[in-house]
């Protein structure tokens, strides 16, 4: 979705230049949320404000919404035919598939030591203590701030 | 019980960092453990369906869980709250930019945040995968799939269409 973003605002339409296209994808994805709802929010608030905000929002929204509904109707009411059964089945080793790779690709990112000791915290806390997801999230961003900060104190001291 | 229903997603907007996959964590303690109101396999299946269907699948499956539960005012009410914590942060950030953008705060944060992302991914694998790797086909169409991904570089939506080609002919009744 971001390619077409890219190519809609920055090439196109021209709403922003490439530069504030990349300020705006670091912070849309510094923040929580779906980006591609954070991006429209953020170019809607900058060429029209608050409303602009909220009909991008609404629009980038709307499809999925119309789609989704139609599709749910029909799913559970057909998910005990044998048939149907049968595909989702193979549907959803592919899904459980498709997470991992994503769980993957992050992890690859981040394979140095430090990345690979947050992670298999966070795998342990949540997977095998049980601890909620929320908890660990806050106690992983504290940890990243915490550390970086006791570097810096370090490295400041040495010098 | 709506009014929770928002709220929910609500919450779950606020902490759903990273978009996508990543929001798999958060809506299985909350909505199948906590709340009970899906069961795993069923997650699944709505997950699958967001992923095909164009828009972000965080949205869709949001959409689907609210739509599934209490029809069009569900839908309207999970897929509004998903969005609102971070619409409002938006709207904060974008006066703050050049602050934000090169606040050493948030890039400390994000330093245990991204790796953390992966780490919950691999969880929700981890604990979704008993109502998933049934027989020795999961396995082996698990490996096969992730395979088609890392290497082939595959599109996830013909992933998707291949394994429930496969899947009908495999579990054929």
């Amino acid at each position: 979705m971001i390619p077409l973003f890219e190519r809609e605002f920055v090439k196109r339409y021209k709403y922003l230049s490439e530069d504030e296209f990349f300020d705006a994808l670091v912070i849309c994805q510094s923040l929580p949320g779906v980006i591609a709802v954070n991006f429209a929010v953020y170019i809607g608030l900058k060429l029209r404000g608050r409303f602009g905000a909220l009909v991008s929002a609404i629009g980038v929204a709307l499809p999925s919404f119309l789609i989704i509904m139609v599709i749910a109707t029909f799913l559970f009411r057909y998910i005990d035919n044998e048939y149907v059964a049968a595909v989702f089945k193979g549907v959803r080793v592919s899904v459980i598939a498709l997470v991992f790779t994503a769980g993957f690709r992050l992890f690859w990112r981040h394979r140095h030591l430090y990345g690979v000791f947050i992670a298999l915290m966070t795998f342990t806390l949540v997977a095998i203590a049980y601890v909620h997801p929320f908890y660990v999230i806050v106690m992983m961003g504290a940890y990243g701030y915490l550390t970086t900060k006791i570097r810096e104190v370090v490295s400041h001291d040495a010098s | 019980m709506l009014l929770r229903l928002f709220l929910t997603f609500v919450g779950i907007g606020a902490i759903a960092f990273g978009g996508g996959y990543a929001v798999l964590p958060l809506f299985e303690r909350i909505i199948v453990d906590q709340y009970e109101w899906f069961t795993r396999s069923e997650l699944l299946d709505m997950l699958a369906v967001s992923q095909v269907t164009p828009g972000p699948i965080a949205i869709n499956s949001a959409t689907f869980i609210g739509f599934t539960l209490f029809g069009v005012l569900g839908a309207f009410l999970t897929t509004v709250g998903v969005v609102t914590v971070p619409s409002i942060l938006i709207t904060i950030v974008s006066v703050y930019r050049e602050r934000f953008k090169n606040s050493k705060v948030v890039q400390a944060i994000f330093r245990g945040l991204r790796p953390a992302l992966a780490g919950l991914i691999f969880a929700s694998v981890y604990t979704l995968s008993p109502d998933v790797m049934v027989d020795q086909w999961s396995y082996i169409l698990f490996l096969i799939f992730v395979l088609l991904l890392v290497k082939f570089r595959l599109h996830p939506i013909l992933v998707i269409l291949l394994s429930a080609f496969l899947g009908l002919i495999i579990y054929w009744p």
